[in-house]
């Protein structure tokens, strides 16, 4: 049975919830007085196992957005202390500071050597604010560039784990060039030599993301969000109120399945039953294979061909007629 | 040539009558429209400012006077920086520029594309791409009624003017951006045309001069519209790669996707005076960090300072410093 025993609930969890007690609750008096449990324990069960697919079956896409919010999720550096082997952080952009809202470093990935650029939310509240709750700041960008040029340099393939709400909007951001620090890595990114897979594990935040999301295959979890905006700003915008943000997130098309139809993801990867905080391992055995496997199909071709094929992936994006 | 922005205005004689706003569904540039005041109500004589003697007498053959823009009819104009009362046609043989506090107004993609050419010399490019609403998007408005008003009120399909032209006797590949367009909002048409202009000034060994003027990228194509960041960007390394010149021009205003690709990544920036340039619009920042900006913040001068704009170029200059950059670095 997958539950999750946190704090946090989701609102449309409280029915599943609920029955979780009642199932923790008959196994705390199993012994008491020697009365088989065990039938109605399996039927407590069942009707679990029925109703969390019923309601992940279902989620809309506003929900999906609250799943991926979960504070509970596994988050890229998760994934990276769960399956990257010998991890070294290399910090800093060599020009203005260390954001620690998107993480580099070198690892191993099965059989591959990667440079891995991870954003990072921090885990509780002090490293959440440290790491501005995901959102860089141009020397994070500035900083995952140098890293990516650098295993450019030595032909070591790079994986980019994203996770932002979006690009930090802020005074001293935009004073130190968020928007070209961003726009340089669009750039330079699809020029790189190396293989760049990268996966949308939680949130894909606007430019934010896509600043360390140019590859030559990109994936998403299947509870992740990606797209131009948060459905916050979106409502913000478009509805003027902050309250519109469940029909901003249905209008935004932004789920992963929607996202693959759109062409704008290569892959979506499959969650356990009840999305990747009830199941972690399980999430991060399947993320590690897909990277594993397309590193493999990738690390085949020339610079030459992967560059041709990046602007190639880029050149079919986007929808128009000619009338 | 470009075509007139005003055409498909229905009601022929709306022109005849000075001081009726033409086409009552003209909001977008309602920054400008603030000067609907009766001719007989208006500023006395005294108050127009004659003809700047040393005007831009490197534009005056650029320049038709008599020619429709998206600024609604009258006699006057107010100025929404000094609120001076200005008489238009000055105004208009002023490039869209303050007689008197020199705020430039923003302008169309037909009116800036004739203004940076030679005259007659602007050959417009895949005009028949259109958009798709791939995502049926609603919000209080269906996108394609939104299109729909906005390719009437513009007669243009979407928010990109490309084409080629000759600035100065110098042939380049131009893209200009229409702010009276859904404000010049970047989704995947836009993506596409600037994207084949790229391709074009590859190809065919020309400089390429873009100019930007947008609210940023498109919600209402969603992730596409966040892609368009990407192709455009990429297509012009490959432009950089094969030693090309791109000279970008922000306009009042330039953010969001737009600022965060192609409009920052020019061999050459310049910007136009006091234009509002950013990634994050300063609404959004003063609700994040929930305190007053700096004076001047995200403005021209502001990037100039902090080093991410060349130079800062009055729009009667810009076509005689972009040809002197073409002169240096073009092929």
């Amino acid at each position: 049975m997958s539950t999750y025993t946190g704090l946090y609930e989701l609102e449309f969890e409280r029915p599943l919830i609920q029955l979780e007690k009642q199932i923790a609750e008959l196994q705390s008096h199993a012994g008491d007085q020697g009365v088989d449990i065990a039938p109605e324990l399996r039927n407590l069960r069942q009707s679990h196992t029925a109703m969390l697919k019923k309601i992940y079956a279902n989620l809309t896409a506003w929900n999906t957005v609250k799943v991926a919010r979960h504070p509970a999720r596994p988050q890229p550096m998760d994934y990276v202390r769960s399956f990257v082997q010998d991890f070294m952080e290399l910090h800093g952009d060599r020009a203005f500071g260390d954001d620690p809202a998107i993480v580099t470093g070198l690892g191993r990935i099965g059989p591959h050597k990667c440079m891995i650029v991870a954003s990072n939310k921090g885990k509780d509240t002090k490293e959440r604010i440290a790491c501005h709750f995901g959102m860089a700041h141009p020397e994070g960008y500035r900083k995952a560039l140098l890293k990516m040029k650098m295993a450019e340099k030595f032909g070591v393939p790079i994986v980019t784990l994203v996770d932002t709400p979006g690009a930090y909007p802020g005074i001293g951001a935009e004073e130190r060039g968020q928007a070209q620090a961003i726009a340089v890595n669009l750039l330079e990114m699809s020029m790189i030599r190396v293989p760049i897979v990268s996966v949308i594990i939680s949130e894909g935040g606007s430019g934010g993301a896509l600043g360390i999301a140019v590859a030559d295959r990109v994936a998403m979890m299947q509870y992740a969000w990606y797209s131009v905006i948060s459905p916050e700003g979106c409502a913000a915008i478009l509805w003027k109120t902050g309250e519109a943000a469940s029909q901003a997130a249905e209008s935004l098309k932004l789920t992963a399945d929607q996202n693959l139809l759109l062409g704008t993801v290569d892959d979506v990867l499959e969650e356990p039953l009840g999305a990747a905080h009830r199941d972690p391992d399980t999430a991060a055995d399947r993320l590690k294979k897909w990277i594993v496997g397309s590193l493999k199909e990738l690390k085949r071709l020339k610079p030459e061909a992967l560059q041709a094929k990046r602007m190639e992936r880029l050149r079919n994006m986007g929808q128009h007629v000619e009338e | 040539m470009a075509k007139s922005p005003a055409s498909p205005d229905p009601a022929p004689d709306a022109s005849a009558t000075p001081g009726v706003s033409g086409t009552p569904g003209t909001t977008g540039t309602a920054g400008l429209a603030g000067s609907a005041a009766e001719p007989e109500s208006g500023p006395p004589i005294a108050d127009a400012p004659a003809p700047r003697p040393d005007g831009p007498r490197s534009w005056q053959d650029v320049v038709d006077v008599n020619k429709k823009t998206d600024v609604p009819e009258g006699l006057w104009l107010r100025c929404p920086e000094c609120e001076t009362m200005l008489f238009r046609k000055n105004v208009e043989a002023n490039l869209h520029v303050c007689t008197k506090c020199e705020a430039h107004f923003r302008i169309s993609a037909d009116e800036r594309a004739t203004q940076l050419c030679d005259p007659g010399s602007f050959e417009p490019l895949w005009e028949n791409v259109a958009p798709l609403d791939a995502l049926a998007f609603s919000d209080v408005k269906p996108y394609k009624d939104r299109l729909k008003s906005e390719q009437r009120k513009t007669g243009h399909r979407d928010a990109m003017l490309c084409g080629k032209g000759f600035i100065k006797g110098r042939g380049v590949v131009l893209g200009c951006m229409d702010g009276r367009f859904m404000m010049g909002s970047m989704g995947c048409v836009v993506g596409e045309k600037l994207t084949r202009a790229v391709e074009l000034a590859t190809k065919a060994s020309r400089p390429l001069v873009v100019v930007s003027c947008s609210g940023g990228a498109r919600m209402q194509e969603g992730a596409m519209s966040l892609m368009m960041l990407a192709k455009v960007s990429a297509a012009l390394a490959r432009f950089a790669a094969a030693g090309g010149l791109y000279v970008s021009v922000l306009s009042d205003p330039t953010t969001g996707g737009v600022t965060a690709s192609f409009a920052m990544l020019g061999d050459v920036i310049l910007a136009e005076p006091r234009a509002l340039i950013c990634f994050a619009g300063p609404r959004v920042i003063a609700n994040t960090v929930r305190q007053e900006l700096p004076k001047g913040f995200q403005t021209s001068e502001f990037l100039l300072a902090k080093g991410f704009v060349d130079r800062v170029v009055h729009r009667r200059d810009l076509r005689s410093e972009i040809s002197r950059i073409i002169d240096f670095a073009g092929k």
